[in-house]
């Protein structure tokens, strides 16, 4: 009976979404306040109602009633605990609502945390977002309800959770991404809302900027936990494949680092407005096309979820008609918004522009790289297939000259910066980057090696100009550290953000170039080298696991004779389905990973396994981290803690309605 | 760039979108597991296996009629859904159905046979999925239509049911028997 109280609240909870979708719409029109005003309640109420949804799905699957069909197709007796509970998210219905939840989950942190907002603003964004979520909930009723009972009679066990997906990467990943993902609907909102509103100006993108922040923050968490996930459990030692759905969410992550670079243009300097909007669009586009990707079987993948076609078609709807209808409310307003200041051809303004045209060029050729093999098929019929060497050809070149013009960007200035002032800042660190990113590689490497020094000279470029601004900010104040004190969160997060750039830049390039494997046949006791390390393989033994049988081998690693690491890779049969699965092991280091992935057992004990060494990995997801950090200090920037305060003022600014006239308080914006 | 042109630029990304729109829902009915296998009327791969039940069997063991080779395992759950199919097929006899133990225990095979009822004339068991690799196998279940030359004649991939009998493999052993005049 408890399901069907589950699929009760799913009804109830699209009731309300519905309602929230046209009331405060209606009442923003016709300035009805009565109506305007329902967008609260009614957002608390939908986040109740999908929170129930969620929960009795999860009391389901934790009391393992295989009635439900999503709990017999992906769970199963023997799962440990943590994994019943994840077991939710392991297939399309249960991540759907999962998906849906949090998009309830914004909502409500919209509607409780834009108290300093005009109200018909936000009636027009929670009444957007409250479209979106009726439409996502309309989908799980029509096409893939995750509280259907397997009739007549239930199954004895469950199918067991695909064994990939046993694993911590799976109870983080997916949530995570979800979160950042769905992030982007609140700032595809605030875009709708300005457009409706005709009110596209500085108040606007001061509103969207701690959301673009946040999102982009949760996204990159989402995408390096997939990565790293994917790292160690698929046993390749790959940390990223250009695989045709983990492209979709780099495709928002791009266009997202584009919108907090143009929202910061357009705060400051009120241009680029057309542009900051489309891009908010686009960002969206992005999260909902790796949705229906995912979601349609369009392409083949190892996320894909099963095909269905009528899911598909329903998911391009939501997608045509909240995108279409986006870009086209585009096409009608943005032709009227005008830019308000110029500038001039080395200003920061200028830096900014070419970050994003880089970005969103990047963007699009991931884009156009993972749906090619589709738009090929669809006109001639047949399959190709793009690996990543077109996406690495497009993708290295761009990312060196963003990083190049990220280290002028922050030290040039508004409006207007002299060719002899950037010279003069930055002419010395370009050569002392170079020269470092020559010497360093060579002393350590004893060999020169041209992407090390590339890798290198740039990521010591972003420091030492992060270095040389921090000096610059605060050269004028009366001590350092009174002058490190009086710079804002939003550089603090600007810098740090950078920071982490460099730091992913040297994991990635580093591990691209200088990682090693072998794969060999080992007898017990056996020894193989690679690089300065040996791995001696020490015999296996057979254990068991909670809901699985294993060989587990036991690999000693030394290097010049002093032992590094003892690793246990394992094999195991996992009891429910009987799939075999292997389990690497992996020694984590700052400066280098190693880890070995077993292959078969053969006579005498023998094992075939694969050992790598991995330089510097660590710091792709370090780099990832630091990023994420650097976009959530900034966005806590002082001045949007301020806003509550600036209320007043704002719905004062709003009645005389004039554009611009919600310029920052002065002392404020820095 | 006059006023007129400044604005229709602004149409440009809807429209773009529009067109990606069609290419979407287009491509929703393309199947890209529907592999044009490269095996698609080339001869069986060579193969030297034993069966479930540990027998040896290779290529000359084939029926020597049209047949269909089903990919399953025990940890299958589609593979019972078309279970029911396959056992009526087994049991008219007109089409024998030669089974591929895939990427599964052979225990565990032997298991889920005895359960279920074995529809197989046999079951060569590939418990590394090498002979699946052969094939292009994407995953269980996955049904060869193959001829009396032992050339592969179709590939279905997913549940073999009586719809898809009826839809699929049907119309395609009518045209097996009775080929168009088309070289």
């Amino acid at each position: 009976m408890i399901p069907e109280f589950g699929q009760f609240s799913l009804i109830l909870a699209f009731c309300l979404s519905v309602l929230l979708g046209t009331l405060p719409l209606a009442g923003a029109a016709t300035g009805n306040g009565l109506w305007m005003g329902l967008g609260r309640p009614l957002s608390a109420g939908l986040f109740v109602f999908l929170g129930i949804c969620l929960f009795i799905l999860g009391h389901a699957f934790v009391t393992d009633d295989f009635s439900v069909r999503v709990v017999a197709a992906q769970s199963n007796s023997l799962l440990p605990m943590q994994y019943k509970m994840t077991a939710l998210w392991g297939g399309h219905e249960g991540s759907f609502l999962l998906w849906t939840f949090m998009l309830s989950g914004w909502i409500f942190a919209v509607s409780v945390f834009s108290g300093s907002m005009p109200r018909e603003f936000v009636a027009r964004v929670l009444g957007v977002l409250g479209l979106l979520c009726a439409s996502y909930i309309l989908f799980m009723l029509a096409t893939s309800n995750p509280f259907d009972r397997m009739a007549p009679v239930p199954p004895a066990d469950g199918a067991d959770l695909n064994t990939a997906l046993q694993d911590i990467g799976f109870i983080l990943h997916p949530p995570t991404l979800y979160m950042g993902y769905v992030g982007y609907s609140v700032v595809f909102a605030f875009a709708i809302a300005a457009l409706l509103s005709g009110r596209l100006d500085a108040a606007w993108a001061r509103w969207s900027r701690p959301w673009a922040n946040v999102s982009w923050a949760i996204l990159t968490i989402g995408i390096a936990l997939g990565s790293w996930w994917a790292y160690y459990e698929l046993g390749w030692g790959g940390w990223w494949a250009w695989d045709p759905v983990e492209n979709p969410p780099l495709i928002t992550w791009l266009f997202g680092a584009a919108l907090i670079h143009s929202l910061a243009v357009t705060e400051k300097r009120r241009v680029f407005k057309s542009w900051t909007v489309l891009l908010a669009i686009l960002a969206f586009a992005g999260s909902l096309l790796g949705t229906f990707i995912t979601r349609s079987g369009l392409l083949t993948s190892v996320h894909a979820f099963a095909s269905d076609p009528s899911r598909g078609v329903f998911i391009l709807g939501i997608l045509g008609i909240s995108v279409g209808g986006a870009l086209l409310l585009y096409a009608i307003r943005a032709p009227l918004i005008k830019s308000e200041f110029g500038f001039g051809s080395l200003s920061r303004e200028v830096f900014l522009l070419a970050n994003n045209i880089i970005l969103v060029v990047a963007a699009a050729s991931v884009f156009l790289g993972t749906l090619f093999p589709m738009f090929y098929q669809a006109l001639t019929g047949d399959l190709i297939s793009i690996g990543p060497p077109y996406f690495n050809l497009i993708f290295v070149p761009l990312m060196i000259v963003l990083v190049m013009l990220l280290g002028i960007g922050p030290i040039s200035r508004w409006k207007k910066t002299s060719g002899g002032y950037l010279r003069r800042q930055l002419g010395k660190l370009a050569l002392a980057s170079l020269a470092l990113g020559v010497a360093l590689p060579l002393i350590v490497l004893l060999e020169i090696s041209l992407p090390a020094t590339i890798a290198v000279a740039l990521a010591l470029w972003i420091v030492l100009t992060i270095s040389r601004d921090l000096l610059v900010k605060t050269a004028n104040k009366p001590g350092r550290w009174q002058g490190l004190r009086s710079l804002t969160y939003g550089y603090y997060g600007m810098q740090g953000a950078h920071f982490g750039v460099a730091i992913m830049l040297v994991g990635v390039a580093l591990t691209s170039w200088f990682s090693t494997e072998t794969s060999v046949l080992l007898r017990p006791g056996e020894t193989v080298a690679l690089g300065s390390y040996e791995f001696r393989f020490d015999g296996s033994e057979r254990i068991a696991g909670p809901n699985y049988q294993a060989d587990r081998a036991t690999v000693l690693v030394t290097r010049d004779g002093a032992p590094v690491a003892d690793l246990y890779p394992e094999l195991r049969v996992y009891l429910a389905s009987g799939t075999p699965s292997t389990e690497m092991a992996i020694d984590a280091g700052l400066m280098r990973d190693l880890f070995v992935t077993p292959g078969e057992i053969r006579d005498n004990g023998a094992w075939t396994m694969t050992v790598y060494v991995k330089p510097f990995v660590r710091w792709i997801w370090l780099g990832a981290i630091i990023m994420s950090l650097g976009a959530t200090l900034a966005a806590t920037d002082r001045r949007y803690r301020k806003l509550a305060g600036r209320r007043r003022e704002s719905v004062v600014a709003d009645i005389t309605g004039g554009q611009g006239s919600l310029q920052p308080a002065p002392g404020v914006s820095p | 760039m006059s006023k007129s042109v400044q604005k229709r630029i602004f149409f440009v990304p809807v429209a773009a979108f529009l067109l990606l729109v069609v290419f979407l829902w287009r491509g929703l009915y393309l199947d890209p597991t529907e592999l044009p296998s490269v095996l698609i009327d080339k001869p069986m791969p060579e193969f030297s296996m034993t069966t479930v039940e540990n027998q040896p069997v290779g290529n000359v063991d084939l029926p020597e009629q049209v047949f269909l080779l089903n990919v399953w395992g025990s940890y299958c759950l589609p593979c019972l859904v078309e279970h029911p199919t396959l056992m009526r097929l087994s049991e008219e006899g007109e089409f024998p159905v030669v089974g591929v133990n895939y990427k599964d225990r052979r225990q565990l095979a032997l298991d889920w046979l005895e359960r279920n009822g074995n529809p197989f004339a046999y079951s060569i068991l590939d418990e590394e999925g090498r002979f699946g690799i052969d094939l292009g196998v994407y995953g269980a279940p996955e049904t060869f239509l193959v001829d009396g030359e032992g050339v592969i004649r179709y590939r279905h991939v997913g549940v073999l049911d009586e719809s898809v009998w009826r839809d699929v493999f049907a119309p395609a052993i009518d045209e097996l028997r009775d080929p168009d005049p088309r070289p």
